[in-house]
């Protein structure tokens, strides 16, 4: 794999342009492009998790000149959950997408976004990451409004503007930090910045960074695109968005800065544990009152992402004990991993319903068991993990955050994540009551079970819900410390100059 | 340290106009406006005072290039900008003109359907 | 013996006036000429394969704006714009791949030669012409999208139509 590390982000790139070269002749061909595109790279990604780290010099150049595509436990876990995740949407969208227009365009669209998302986690060099980053948002813009309703051009727009202007303060702190230290490779400014020292620039750059990468992960001042453009999408596209897309190009981006360029200080922890406990407590509020039910999902979304937030923010803090700060930070990750797992699920759901009773209001569905049932049990067995049920994955990660946050002495922090899973809790019991058990309204009798393709990339979901959570005693020696060491390891980070 | 501040008052005039203006055409000109004063900033930031372009002529060596020439990657990273800027212009554009056939307006307080 | 598109260069109806049509159709060939000089010894002088392939495109908008759509879309029609814009995307994206045979992704395989020669450097001019290429054709499918199929301009020339 380390030869064709650079596949990840090039195959996508190439199936997109040859998908719409090649469909000006045949139609169909589309599908089974996208499927054999993104079936190979859902194994080299699991591929990729057993090898050794290592960093991979595009073109021969040298360190410092050349452009490093790095692979270290992070990257590799983050790799696994965006192709297994586009995998299943793929398969997903072969017969959702009947219901929409020009299906070739969204399958390229969708093939650039997972080209740039891949590109976005394996680089290690700064400015590589903003293109990329820029590449899968301008195609999420698009895929946004796809369906070109009302509703879906005016989310769409909202959404670029709001994108635009973080992609913007991104790039102020890139030109800043390269003026204060003269070079844009992340080993290598995590070298000069421990020479420079955080001073009054560096810390104008860390709330730019903060603004920029946090509106792309909805934390909460900058949340406000999130509610309108994930339900506006496309349903495997909002699974795609929701799942998958704030976490590689915003959680994923301000760990591997924050972690590996900064490193562990006070005052950024303090920050993120503030904005993500903001962001739980405003997202799961505003999320209980409302009747579409992917609106609801994304809110959820913003509340879910505050728990990673709080996860990060504590392992960043070095006034506490290192092992506490090291179960924060594990607990961030694996609920990282969790929340795409379950929250895929259940925008897939939604989807599977919308396609089947054409409707996405929750009042206006009813007792869906009888007549969908494998959506139904899917969408259950997803409702239970992300309220923190055990045997399902999401307990277990919200028990590690909460407990690491009692363990470091921020009290109120630990009161209110278990607040807000328990008003979680009650939010997903709403759905199950209106959506899933109660009345079946009398139009839809008729209504049948989704096609396989639908219901397939949903159990397969459900499954790895229940076997994350079941797995979690191997998980822990594997994959995940792999994933934490690599974060809290800043030293080895900064040797990946060397080597290559 | 005069053209720094000039760049950033360019940015917040973009920024104002994205934020002030209520017709969506405005609002794609000011963020076009701040995505050109990035540009030049990040320019800025690889002047040397006195300097020479960084182009390699027939009789100079490499030793007087790197001496007196001004930084080129700066100048290669607002190539990469400036293209990604037309990317998301054209979206913009393109996803205005869809906005007045549906709402048929261009005003920016109109268009809230999407509420709560 | 007038070809066809002489008659439709000498179309009054459609395009601007005799002056800027006799100027644009002087002006046409240096404009090409230079944006292929600026793509093509973009690896000896500043420029390279996005400005000069954005001169190129704004010679196809010049194009248009001075005799019509129709002969433009002739020159270069959507479809092709689609198909060049694609096919170079993919080379693109492709050549690099090679450079795994001898070493590494996108590594210049090529003999360097000697500096300053037109034929040096590499693969670099090839990646200029190819960039070229396809920023013409795609700026040109932008500006015909948004402005000669876009449903609002095409629903305002109806109306206009209907008016006469």
């Amino acid at each position: 794999m380390q030869t064709a590390y650079p596949l990840f982000s090039v195959l996508p790139l190439a199936a997109a342009f040859f998908n719409l070269l090649v469909t000006k002749l045949n139609k169909k061909v589309a599908d089974y492009i996208a499927f054999v595109v993104t079936g190979t790279l859902a194994v080299m990604a699991v591929l990729t998790v057993f090898e050794a780290p290592f960093a991979y010099r595009v073109g021969g150049f040298p360190a410092p000149w050349g452009i490093l595509l790095i692979s270290d436990g992070l990257s590799s876990l983050t790799l696994v959950i965006i192709n297994v995740i586009a995998f299943l949407a793929v398969i997903y969208s072969t017969k959702y997408m009947t219901m929409y227009t020009a299906k070739p365009k969204y399958y390229s669209l969708l093939l650039l976004m997972i080209a740039g998302m891949n590109g976005v986690v394996c680089t290690g060099d700064l400015f590589n990451l903003f293109v990329f980053l820029e590449v899968a948002s301008l195609a999420s813009y698009a895929l946004v409004g796809f369906g070109c309703e009302h509703e879906e051009l005016e989310a769409s727009f909202k959404y670029l503007i709001l994108g635009e202007v973080a992609s913007t303060a991104i790039l102020f702190g890139i030109a800043f930090l390269y003026s204060m230290t003269g070079t844009l490779n992340m080993p290598d400014l995590a070298r000069q910045l421990e020479i420079v020292g955080i001073n009054k620039a560096v810390a104008f750059v860390i709330a730019l960074f903060i603004m920029g990468f946090g509106l792309k992960a909805s934390t909460v001042p900058f949340h406000a695109w999130l509610p309108d453009a994930h339900p506006s999408a496309p349903a495997p596209i909002s699974a795609l968005l929701s799942g998958v897309l704030i976490k590689a190009i915003g959680v994923y981006a301000i760990a591997r800065i924050m972690f590996d360029v900064v490193g562990p200080n006070a005052m950024v922890s303090t920050i993120l544990m503030f904005l993500g406990a903001l962001s739980m407590v405003v997202g799961v509020f505003l999320a209980v009152g409302q009747s579409d039910i992917k609106r609801m999902l994304a809110y959820h979304s913003i509340s879910q992402m505050g728990y990673v937030m709080i996860g990060l923010g504590l392992g960043l803090n070095p006034n506490v004990p290192a092992l506490v700060a090291a179960m924060a930070l594990f607990g961030g990750i694996y609920h990282f991993v969790n929340h795409a797992v379950f929250k895929s699920l259940l925008f897939l759901c939604a989807g599977s319903f919308e396609f089947r009773t054409g409707t996405r209001n929750r009042y206006e569905m009813g007792g869906l068991i009888r007549k969908m049932p494998v959506t139904s049990t899917a969408c259950s067995i997803a409702s239970l993990s992300i309220s923190g049920v055990p045997p399902f994955n999401g307990f277990w990660s919200k028990l590690i955050i909460i407990v690491a946050l009692v363990q470091a002495g921020y009290y109120i922090y630990g009161g209110i994540a278990v607040l807000v899973a328990f008003v979680t809790l009650v939010s997903f019991i709403k759905l199950q009551r209106f959506v899933i058990f109660g009345q079946l309204p009398a139009r839809f009798a008729a209504l049948k079970e989704s096609p396989f393709a639908m219901t397939f990339p949903l159990v397969v979901l459900a499954i790895l819900c229940l076997g994350l959570g079941l797995a979690y005693p191997f998980l822990d020696h594997s994959v995940l410390q792999a994933a934490r060491n690599a974060l809290l390891d800043k030293l080895s980070y900064m040797g990946y100059i060397l080597g290559g | 340290m005069v053209l720094y501040f000039l760049t950033l008052v360019l940015f917040v005039m973009g920024v104002y106009c994205l934020i002030a203006k209520k017709n969506i055409i405005k609002k794609i000109i000011g963020l076009t406006i701040t995505d050109y004063a990035i540009n030049l900033f990040i320019i800025l930031i690889g002047y040397r005072a006195n300097g020479i372009a960084p182009i390699l002529f027939k009789n100079m060596t490499m030793k007087e290039l790197s001496e007196q020439g001004v930084d080129p990657l700066p100048q290669a990273l607002v190539l990469t900008s400036i293209v990604i800027g037309l990317g998301v212009l054209s979206l913009m554009t393109a996803i205005c003109l869809r906005l007045y056939e549906k709402y048929k307006t261009f005003d920016m307080g109109e268009i809230n359907r999407l509420k709560g | 013996m007038a070809t066809k598109p002489d008659l439709m260069m000498n179309d009054s109806q459609k395009g601007m006036t005799l002056i800027v049509k006799t100027v644009v159709r002087f002006a046409i060939g240096i404009i090409f000429m230079f944006g292929w000089y600026i793509i093509v010894y973009g690896h000896l002088t500043p420029g390279g394969g996005f400005a000069g392939g954005t001169i190129l495109a704004c010679g196809y908008v010049i194009l248009t704006l001075a005799f019509g759509k129709d002969l433009a879309l002739r020159k270069m029609s959507d479809m092709a714009a689609s198909i060049i814009d694609n096919s170079c995307a993919l080379l693109f994206v492709l050549i690099p791949i090679v450079g795994f045979a001898f070493g590494s992704f996108f590594l210049n395989f090529p003999p360097h030669g000697k500096p300053f020669n037109l034929v040096s450097a590499g693969l670099i001019p090839l990646y200029n012409i190819i960039i070229g290429l396809k920023v013409t054709s795609s700026l040109f499918a932008i500006f015909v999208a948004l402005s000669i199929f876009g449903r609002f301009v095409s629903k305002l020339v109806e109306e206009a139509e209907e008016e006469e």
